[in-house]
């Protein structure tokens, strides 16, 4: 309790399906954990500058528009440019193709977690990776 | 982090989010720097926003923002959320509507859970106040978490408080008005699209009637929603910092509230440091035993208990 976990939920891109970053949000708060919830339609810089000031232990990304290669790994970059990456776990869940899964993982997102996973197998990612 | 305390003297924006999340941790090294560095605090504004949750308060705050940066002035945002008290942890969503906000360099905001915390902020607010302070903002607001009767720490820990209703509250404005109407130094009335605005207006003037104060709180009328108003409402609030400079009621805000923070930290320090419960363990249970058994009562219980208590611990004190 006198530390919890904090985690920025966002939604990269122009991606309207909210629903799993909510059942995501709701089910790290219920873990203990500090969610920040940004909301729809956040631009990379939005989502590096908010977890800057936020000092978040972990980036959780949902995305289900089909855009992940194109926006996951540039957010990726912008948290390395500003000297947090090594700092910030970076995870990404929604409607990604398993093929896929490989190249972002690559990029930097260090786990992708598609539709089925139950959240408790998330919940453990988190508390066994923090990086600080 | 390495060099802490010179990355904040350098208005780093990293170091100043570490420091408040240290200080959410109750680090002891946080306290220290911040003690080291309070010399240099002192400088912003700071504004509160409270009122009921979905009055508007964080759309409000995004505009104000909006009013402030277009005054060239620098703004911290401290948005605190409630922390459920079954798991611990929170979804803080005040940053959903300042979206905008998250890439202007003039701008930080911090969403904060009240870690169980009663009074409408949590604890470690004031201090990340200071941290907003030490990075350079001009004016900080404060959204507190708006649970309605409980929102007095914001009085303590802000210069000037708008408390924000919506139109037909109805009976819950007789409920509010009980301590609540108090803290108000300038009434928003938001969401004034809907119908009823003018009778709200109406009952919170009239109540408003009863405060003797040389500041009359103004009441506006705004549609946070559609960034109406929202001028007269940031008027209101810069005329209200600027009355307190002029008639020296600013620092005689501020003794009070450090009167009451230097009250709240010995409180703290007592029962976190002197006054555990594992160390006066085999006499507690002895009082408390005789106490249930009516040999003796909890009165003289807890005085027997306290003196014993400071005078072992004033011995180790010195020696500290
Ligand atoms: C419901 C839905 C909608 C609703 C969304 C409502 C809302 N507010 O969310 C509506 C009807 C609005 C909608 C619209 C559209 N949709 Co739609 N939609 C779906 C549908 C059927 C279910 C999504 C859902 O809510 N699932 C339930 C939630 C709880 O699950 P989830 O989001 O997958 O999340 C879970 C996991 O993925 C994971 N997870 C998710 N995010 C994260 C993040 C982290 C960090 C972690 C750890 C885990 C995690 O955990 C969650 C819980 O288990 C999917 C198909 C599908 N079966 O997935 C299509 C789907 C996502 N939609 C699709 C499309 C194309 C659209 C539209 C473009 C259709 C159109 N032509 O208009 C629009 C675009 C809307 C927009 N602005 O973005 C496509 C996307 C294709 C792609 N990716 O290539 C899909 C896959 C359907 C398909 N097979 O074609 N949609
Ligand atoms: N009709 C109307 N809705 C508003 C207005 N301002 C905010 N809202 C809505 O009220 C809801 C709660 O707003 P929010 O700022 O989150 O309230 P808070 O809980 O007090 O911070 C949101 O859906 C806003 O869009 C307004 O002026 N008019
Ligand atoms: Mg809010």
């Amino acid at each position: 309790m006198d530390k919890p976990i904090r985690v920025l939920v966002a939604k990269p891109g122009l991606d309207g399906h909210d629903r799993g970053a909510k059942v995501i949000a709701r089910a790290l708060r219920d873990a203990g954990m500090e969610v920040v919830y940004t909301g729809l339609r956040q631009t990379p810089e939005q989502i590096v500058q908010t977890a800057i000031q936020e000092d978040v232990d972990v980036v959780a990304l949902s995305i289900l528009s089909g855009a992940h290669n194109h926006l996951l790994p540039k957010i990726v970059n912008r948290l390395k440019e500003e000297g947090v990456y090594d700092e910030v776990l970076v995870l990404a869940g929604g409607v990604i193709p398993d093929d896929d899964i490989p190249g972002l993982k690559e990029a930097g997102i260090e786990a992708v977690f598609t539709p089925g996973t139950p959240t408790g197998v998330t919940i453990n990612f988190i508390k066994e990776n923090l990086k600080k | 982090m390495k060099d802490l305390k010179g990355k904040l003297i350098k208005k780093s924006m990293k170091a100043t989010a570490r420091m408040i999340t240290m200080l959410e941790n109750q680090d002891p090294s946080a306290i220290e720097i911040l003690a080291d560095l309070y010399s240099l605090t002192g400088n912003a504004k700071v504004i509160g926003i409270t009122g009921p949750p979905g009055a508007g308060k964080s759309t409000l705050t995004d505009k104000l923002v909006k009013g402030l940066r277009k005054k060239d002035k620098k703004v911290g945002i401290i948005a605190v959320d409630p922390t459920s008290p079954f798991s611990g942890g929170s979804i803080l969503g005040d940053r959903i509507r300042m979206s905008d906000l998250a890439t202007d360099p003039g701008v930080f905001i911090r969403s904060m859970g009240t870690r169980g915390h009663l009074g409408g902020l949590s604890k470690a607010t004031q201090g990340a106040v200071k941290a907003l302070d030490l990075y350079g903002m001009d004016y900080i607001i404060i959204e507190t978490v708006g649970v309605g009767q409980s929102e007095v720490d914001i009085v303590k820990t802000a210069d000037t408080v708008v408390m924000v209703m919506v139109p037909g509250l109805g009976d819950d404005i007789q409920a509010i008005k009980a301590g609540i109407m108090e803290i108000g130094d300038i009434f928003a009335i938001n969401k004034a699209d809907r119908d009823g605005a003018a009778k709200t207006h109406r009952e919170i003037a009239n109540m408003l009637d009863f405060v003797e104060k040389d500041w009359k709180p103004p009441i506006e009328q705004v549609v946070a929603l559609q960034n109406q108003g929202i001028d007269n409402l940031l008027n209101h609030i810069l005329d209200h910092l600027n009355y307190l400079d002029t008639t020296n009621q600013l620092i005689d805000r501020r003794i009070n509230s450090s009167r009451i923070e230097i009250m709240e930290l010995m409180k703290e320090r007592l029962m976190e440091d002197f006054i555990k419960e594992e160390d006066i363990q085999e006499d507690l249970e002895v009082c408390a035993r005789e106490v249930a058994q009516r040999e003796n009562n909890p009165y003289r219980a807890s005085e027997e208990l306290l003196k014993k208590v400071i005078t072992k611990e004033a011995k180790n004190y010195e020696n500290h």
